[in-house]
């Protein structure tokens, strides 16, 4: 790097003071498919529409939702490639703090860390912002704790969030529904009950992803036999 | 003769009833001749963890240096200061790294942990832990150490009998050493406070 005629960072500020690329980024996230999550008394829940650009496509082959370590997970709006980037990025970074500490790493480390890469996308000649946005969920000796982070590097702690289409329709119907005293089950439920408020079509297990961590500190994601389980009892 | 042992030096940790006891002599010696009878090997870490560096003092120093620096990092980054466990694994990272240049120092580390449970180690110069449940030994004096521990360690001991049993210890193998001796210097840490004493020995 260097040698190209865009080594120099292409975020730079406009007049007005805005960073027009970091908005862009964050255009790609509002027109991604919603995310969302809700942390509860007990755990926390992640989910997300998988909508398929053709029925073709072999929705097993897809994983919206990620472990990044044995008790933290992660999920995107935006774009899969950039997303693909960053689980490596905060991988490696969780395993290289267990590495130095022989403990794993908390969650606000982590999150931390990964925002950290993010803002330096934000700085550096040659590259362009992530065009994501990250909820990350997990468990540690401070509880359950729900994340996101967006494009620009900064990040926030929330106790239930949405981002992607219909941000705004469902984070009203979170601030409805949300309470402190949630179990992980309930808030299961609404989270499912969010993510069908916005959807167009049929929701079923194969196009829906949840992911959730309990009390026994483990991240997993549903099958989706047990996510239409879930949807049953929603309905 | 070893680099270990240029200084002299003699190093124990041990655990009592929810308190830990670190001591250390108090000679800095170049070979036979002594230098200083008010060295200090133990350090404090934070409130909760002591970290005693036998060997060459030199290197203990700047050793010692670079961990407060790390320490710091971590409490600023973190909001909270290391568990004994972790700080024992952040030493031995650092002595590997140094693998094939090592500091010329054995570590004891002792700390209270959550609920206020012990922890004392002690690792090589290239940073393999050894985790004990009673004491641990280190430096010049280490091997009159080990028989005096062995022979007046009893587990559960309360904080007064603690510093009685890790002084007389201290004392009696230091008397059987030539590199270490001239007093010593003892901390035993409870949930509640730190005591730290300084020994008079033979000082000769």
């Amino acid at each position: 790097m260097g040698d190209s005629q865009y080594s120099f960072s292409l975020t730079t500020f406009s007049p007005s003071g805005k960073l027009v690329q970091i908005e862009h980024a964050l255009t790609a996230v509002g027109s991604g498919q919603t995310s969302l999550g809700i942390k509860a008394a007990n755990g926390v829940v992640i989910a997300t529409e998988k909508k398929l650009p053709s029925i073709l496509v072999d929705e097993a082959s897809l994983q919206k939702i990620q472990t990044l370590t044995p008790n933290i997970g992660v999920v995107y709006s935006g774009m899969g490639p950039d997303f693909r980037v960053l689980v490596r990025k905060s991988r490696k970074q969780a395993e290289q703090y267990h590495r130095l500490y022989k403990e794993p790493i908390p969650v606000t480390q982590l999150v931390r860390e990964t925002a950290t890469v993010m803002q330096e996308f934000t700085q550096s000649g040659g590259v362009r912002p992530f065009g994501v946005s990250l909820l990350v969920a997990g468990f540690d000796d401070k509880g359950p704790q729900l994340y996101q982070v967006d494009p620009s590097g900064s990040y926030f702690s929330w106790k239930a969030s949405a981002m992607g289409k219909n941000v705004s329709n469902a984070k009203t119907f979170l601030e409805k529904r949300y309470t402190e005293d949630m179990e992980l089950d309930d808030a299961v439920h609404t989270a499912i009950l969010t993510l069908k408020e916005g959807f167009e079509g049929q929701i079923s297990g194969k196009n829906i992803e949840i992911g959730i961590i309990g009390a026994d500190k483990t991240f997993r994601v549903l099958t989706p036999a047990e996510v239409e389980d879930y949807l049953q009892e929603v309905e | 003769m070893s680099i270990f042992e240029y200084n002299g030096s003699a190093l124990v940790a041990m655990v009592g009833k929810n308190c830990f006891a670190i001591a250390s002599d108090r000679r800095l010696g170049v070979q036979l001749q002594t230098i200083a009878t008010d060295f200090q090997r133990i350090y404090k870490v934070h409130d909760k963890l002591f970290i005693g560096l036998s060997g060459l003092g030199t290197d203990a120093q700047t050793l010692y240096q670079r961990l407060v620096f790390r320490h710091k990092l971590y409490q600023l980054r973190e909001e909270r200061d290391m568990k004994p466990e972790t700080f024992a694994s952040l030493v031995s990272a650092i002595l590997y790294e140094k693998r094939f240049g090592p500091y010329f120092c054995q570590p004891v580390i002792a700390g209270l942990g959550d609920e206020s449970k012990p922890f004392i180690c002690t690792m090589d110069s290239i940073g393999a832990k050894e985790l004990a449940k009673d004491f641990v030994v280190a430096g010049t004096a280490s091997e009159s150490l080990y028989g005096a521990c062995e022979a007046m360690f009893k587990p559960d001991m309360e904080p007064e009998e603690l510093f009685e049993t890790i002084s007389q210890a201290l004392l009696s193998s230091v008397d059987r050493d030539c590199l270490s001796g001239w007093g010593g210097h003892v901390y035993v840490v409870t949930p509640t406070e730190v005591t730290e004493r300084i020994l008079k020995g033979r000082m000769d």
